[in-house]
């Protein structure tokens, strides 16, 4: 199944491969021109002789960490990569292609004094224990500057709902996939990008080689709509669909593409909500300041937990977000323009 | 030309929302240029042909502002500030939308007055319900703070003088040139306030050969501030640096030989925090020469930006005679 | 010319972030003994072209180090005379007690930014730092003449001489990154001895210090094939962890991660095995702080990569980078050029 594959892959920034590799065989009898670039960005080309370009992006990297360092003890220390401090301990990773299994371990609670436990561990005093007794054992089978992700399975649970890594953003590329599997009348450009979470790296010069009419982002985005938090700092609700952005810290929306897409939505019944937090950057930052400039909008997949080792989304707001974006592609065919 | 500077202070339209202001501007300048565009990004261009190189002016027409990210129950709005907002400026002050709705900005209670921020900041627009309130804004509506224009005789007071004290400077200056020795590009960029985004865009589109934004900047004239060797009424100034850009050396010498040639007072002016649009001017394909007149101004960023008319008419001759003297390079 | 003595020389001259002037012409001089052509571009930046062989076209390598300085801005004068100033880049201002230095008004001026002395201080004084704001330059003039001298905007720098501290090791202000400038000349002048297909554009980019801006504009202009950034790095030094360093008089230290292309990294580092030039290795997960993280993403983006000099006590006025590395690194990369074939570049985008 593709949204597992994807959730699995292994592709912190910096080391997308197998994300590009799995979406390279997915699309093989949907996609017969693709373009590459010197980051690694994975684009898809639809060409067609008539109508405004249109890019779809979504970002292939997921947050991960890096090893520096290997202690003589054997333990590997390491760097964030777009993770929060306290999401690391006691959790079980993987490095490398090889996918060697380490785990993040924490001194055993009876060894703590009881203000030491609430205070969060920094990174620095972190390490990987891949069960290896000195450094030369430890380097026979990692090194240096090997990538490392989390062990998490993709699965099932509750109802309609999935659990796993990195749907920040691979639940943008699934949907970017989907959408990739239909003809359309227009020239069409899926954009998988690299290197979002270390700055949105990626989509910037894939904009400026697609050099697009009018650009669509799917991200994986917040959802905080837990018991306990206020209402006006949810960001968006799980199962309200996908969530449409007027403005967050790298771009302002354009408002004939929201409207739009608001319209479509009503007038088809599909479910939808209005992004309600407007911090956080994407790669529509990048997109639509490119060359002379291009309108863009970004939708979201509401995702709780992102940017943690285990992240949760509702099926349903997926299939959503697939056929909003469907539907505006049509209407673009239809003669919308900005 | 003080009329003109309260019409254009008192439109609406804070970054991402510039159709009205955009609207005002087109109609004041149309007669006196050549051709007027509109491009991607919403940024207004005006184009006045005088043969030879390509002089780029810029002056954001956005202002700051505060977009509605959530209505509650009971009416009461909460917002994420648009461009660089300080939550003490906010309390007991009024914004309004497009569509002329008035709101009031309120605070939770506080036990200090430090812990004070925008989270803990709402907006009253005078109803009792969410429905009553979505008969009169939206999610995603962006707000512009409400304070009218008041004329002190030489001092002029309002909110947005940054940036439309500018935008009126480049409009009064393409009314009055005379021979222009460049096909001048007159830009009033958008989302300067949010990350100098217009400006980026529209310069790629024109590639100039040189490019002078004409912004507002602070003072250092009121009791106890921060280090700055700007005043008001001494002159506009010549721009050394900010922290978006150093300045091209060769456009602010001849910035400065302009000013003397024809008797324009002037300050220089080194800023050490805010940038403006040549920072994006100057860095758009292989380097643009890229300067900036700024007109000092007390209190930015507040409902209450303060300028003195005298800097403004000298900062209209400036840009008139930069239009009509060639630069070198 | 000797490379340690153009070092010498671009170090002891001026080049503040914006005000470039005097070490630019000092580069563009020398790179001109070793390029076909060196032109200076919108902001500055100084660029040469050594012309590779073939007919047709022929792959472009860019290489970039900068040779701005951080620096102090003179933001006020006051009623006696005396200078208040702000920074240009990432200035320490513990480094700038009791230090001398020159103001580049319409003459150079000396001056002190000196301390209250110990004795009119309080103990609990005497244990913080004092921050700019409370730092002044005396230029010893009365007002009037300071007036006549010195302007707001006016650009300074520490007055420092070049020091050799031993054979290898030698130490003065802007090491970062006029060392790397050293490195691009050595690369050159090694390169007169090889033969090689790509034509390499030589780079002393400005501003790099206040947000990598020479760098953006100036690849821009060139458009590479390939990019290749020069810069310091931390050199190992006690009270810091071994794995943010690289040991001095190793070689180059040679980065790796998002920011530079893996092909040329694997291609450098085959190249420094087979001719027995030692390296570090250094993991970098996003960005570098360097020219090359605007460079990366120039166009349509560029394959990138970065050698680095270990520099102790980076962004003081006593920065210390070792000659062997420098020699080690220009070799490395004129090797580098020397492989860089059309077949390299187009497997470049072959991810």
């Amino acid at each position: 199944m593709l949204l597992k594959k994807l959730s699995e892959a292994f592709g912190p920034s910096g080391y997308e491969q197998e994300v590009r590799a799995v979406l390279e065989e997915d699309l093989k009898d949907y996609v017969s021109q693709w373009q590459r670039d010197a980051l690694g960005n994975l684009i898809a080309c639809k060409p067609a002789a008539t109508g405004p370009r249109v890019m779809i992006a979504a970002h292939m990297d997921e947050v991960g960490l890096m090893i520096n360092y290997v202690d003589d003890a054997g333990l590997l220390h390491f760097r964030e990569i777009g993770l929060d401090d306290r999401v690391l301990v006691s959790k079980p990773v993987l490095i490398g292609k090889q996918r060697i299994p380490g785990v993040i371990g924490a001194k055993a609670i009876h060894l703590q004094k009881p203000d030491e436990r609430k205070q969060v561990i920094p990174s620095r005093s972190l390490f990987i224990d891949i069960g290896a007794k000195t450094k030369e054992e430890a380097l026979e089978r990692v090194k240096i500057g090997d990538y490392v992700i989390f062990a998490t399975k993709f699965g099932e649970f509750g109802t309609g709902m999935v659990k796993g890594k990195a749907f920040d953003d691979r639940s943008g590329c699934y949907a970017l996939a989907e959408i990739l599997k239909e003809d359309y009348s227009i020239p069409l450009y899926g954009a998988f990008t690299v290197q979002e979470e270390v700055g949105l790296r990626g989509a910037g010069v894939a904009g400026y080689a697609i050099a697009p009419d009018l650009a669509i982002v799917l991200e994986g985005t917040t959802c905080h709509d837990l018991s306990g938090a206020d209402e006006h700092a949810y960001s968006t609700v799980l199962g309200g669909g996908p969530a449409i952005s007027f403005m967050d810290s790298s771009s302002i929306g354009n408002k004939a593409l929201i409207h739009e897409l608001v319209r479509i939505a009503e007038e088809n019944n599909i479910p939808y909500q209005l992004k309600r937090s407007v911090t956080g950057g994407n790669d529509a930052g990048r997109i639509s300041l490119s060359r002379t400039g291009v309108p863009a909008v970004v939708i979201s997949i509401p995702c709780r937990y992102i940017h943690s080792p285990v992240s949760a989304l509702k099926l349903s707001d997926l299939e959503h977000t697939i056929s909003l974006v469907k539907l505006f592609l049509r209407s673009v065919e239809g003669g919308f323009r900005v | 030309m003080k009329e003109l500077i309260k019409r254009v202070v008192e439109t609406y339209g804070p970054s991402g929302s510039e159709e009205c202001i955009r609207d005002l501007i087109k109609q004041e300048i149309t007669p006196y240029v050549d051709e007027v565009q509109v491009d991607a990004l919403g940024n207004l261009i005006a184009i006045k042909r005088g043969g030879g190189k390509k002089l780029m002016l810029a002056s954001h027409m956005d202002e700051i502002g505060v977009m509605v990210t959530h209505i509650d129950e009971n009416g009461f709005l909460r917002f994420y500030s648009v461009g660089g907002l300080s939550p003490f400026s906010l309390i007991g002050n009024r914004c309004y939308f497009a569509n002329g709705t008035v709101g009031v900005f309120g605070m939770e209670k506080l036990d200090e007055i430090k812990d004070l921020s925008m989270k803990k900041i709402f907006i009253d627009i005078g109803v009792d319900s969410r429905e009553e309130a979505l008969k009169k804004v939206s999610l995603g509506d962006t707000a512009a703070i409400k304070r009218e224009f008041n004329d002190l005789g030489n001092r002029l007071v309002s909110k947005a003088m940054d940036n439309r004290v500018s935008c009126a400077v480049l409009i009064e200056a393409l009314k009055q040139v005379q021979n222009p020795v460049y096909d001048i590009y007159a830009v009033f960029t958008t989302q300067e306030e949010v990350g100098l985004r217009g400006a980026r865009v529209a310069t790629f589109g024109i590639t100039p050969d040189v490019g002078i934004a004409i912004d507002v900047t602070r003072t250092g004239d009121t009791p106890k501030s921060a280090t700055m060797d700007v005043c008001l009424g001494k002159g506009p100034t010549v721009k050394v640096r900010d922290s978006s850009v150093l300045c091209t050396p060769a456009v602010r010498r001849h910035m400065e030989q302009v000013a003397k040639a024809n008797g324009i007072p002037y300050q220089l002016e080194v800023l050490e925090a805010g940038g403006t649009d040549a920072g994006a001017i100057q860095l758009t394909k292989s380097g643009i020469p890229a300067g900036v007149m700024s007109i000092p101004c007390r209190y930015v960023h507040t409902a209450s930006e303060m300028v003195d008319y005298r800097d403004v008419e000298q900062g209209v001759r400036l840009i008139v005679k930069l239009m009509e003297t060639d630069y070198q390079g | 010319m000797q490379t340690r003595d153009f070092l010498r020389q671009m170090v002891e001259a001026t080049g503040v972030s914006g005000s470039e002037c005097q070490v630019a012409d000092l580069v563009s001089q020398v790179y001109g003994e070793v390029c076909d052509e060196v032109q200076r571009d919108v902001l500055g930046n100084v660029i040469g072209l050594k012309r590779g062989e073939g007919a047709g076209k022929r792959p472009t390598i860019m290489l970039a180090g900068h040779m701005d300085e951080i620096g102090l801005m003179i933001t006020k004068i006051d009623e006696k005379g005396f200078l208040k100033f702000t920074q240009v880049g990432g200035v320490d201002q513990r480094t700038l007690v009791s230090q001398e230095v020159i103001v580049h008004g319409r003459e150079d001026v000396i001056g002190i930014i000196g301390l209250k002395p110990p004795h009119l201080m309080s103990p609990e004084d005497r244990g913080k730092a004092v921050p700019m704001q409370g730092l002044l330059i005396d230029v010893g003039l009365p007002v009037e003449r300071v007036r006549e001298l010195i302007s707001v905007g006016d650009v300074v720098t520490v007055n420092r001489s070049f020091m050799e501290l031993g054979s290898d090791i030698v130490s003065c202000k802007a090491m970062d990154d006029r060392a790397a400038v050293a490195v691009i000349y050595e690369c050159l002048s090694e390169l007169k001895k090889l033969r090689h297909t790509a034509d390499v554009y030589a780079v002393a980019t400005t501003q790099e210090e206040v947000g990598l801006r020479g760098a953006t504009v100036s690849t821009y202009g060139i458009n590479p094939d390939i990019g290749i950034a020069l810069d310091v790095c931390h050199g190992a030094m006690p009270g810091v962890p071994e794995q943010d360093t690289a040991p001095m008089g190793n070689g180059p230290s040679i980065a790796f991660g998002a920011n530079i292309h893996p092909k040329v990294f694997e291609q450098v580092t085959k190249i420094a095995k087979e001719y027995n030039i030692s390296y570090t290795p250094r993991p970098v997960p996003a960005g570098t702080g360097t020219d090359l993280w605007a460079m990366q993403v120039v166009r349509a983006g560029i394959p990138t990569a970065l050698l680095s000099i270990p520099s102790r006590y980076m962004h003081t006025s006593v920065e210390t980078v070792s000659m062997t590395d420098v020699k080690l690194m220009g070799r490395l990369l004129a090797l580098f050029i020397a492989s860089v074939d059309a077949a390299f570049v187009e497997g470049l985008l072959c991810y």
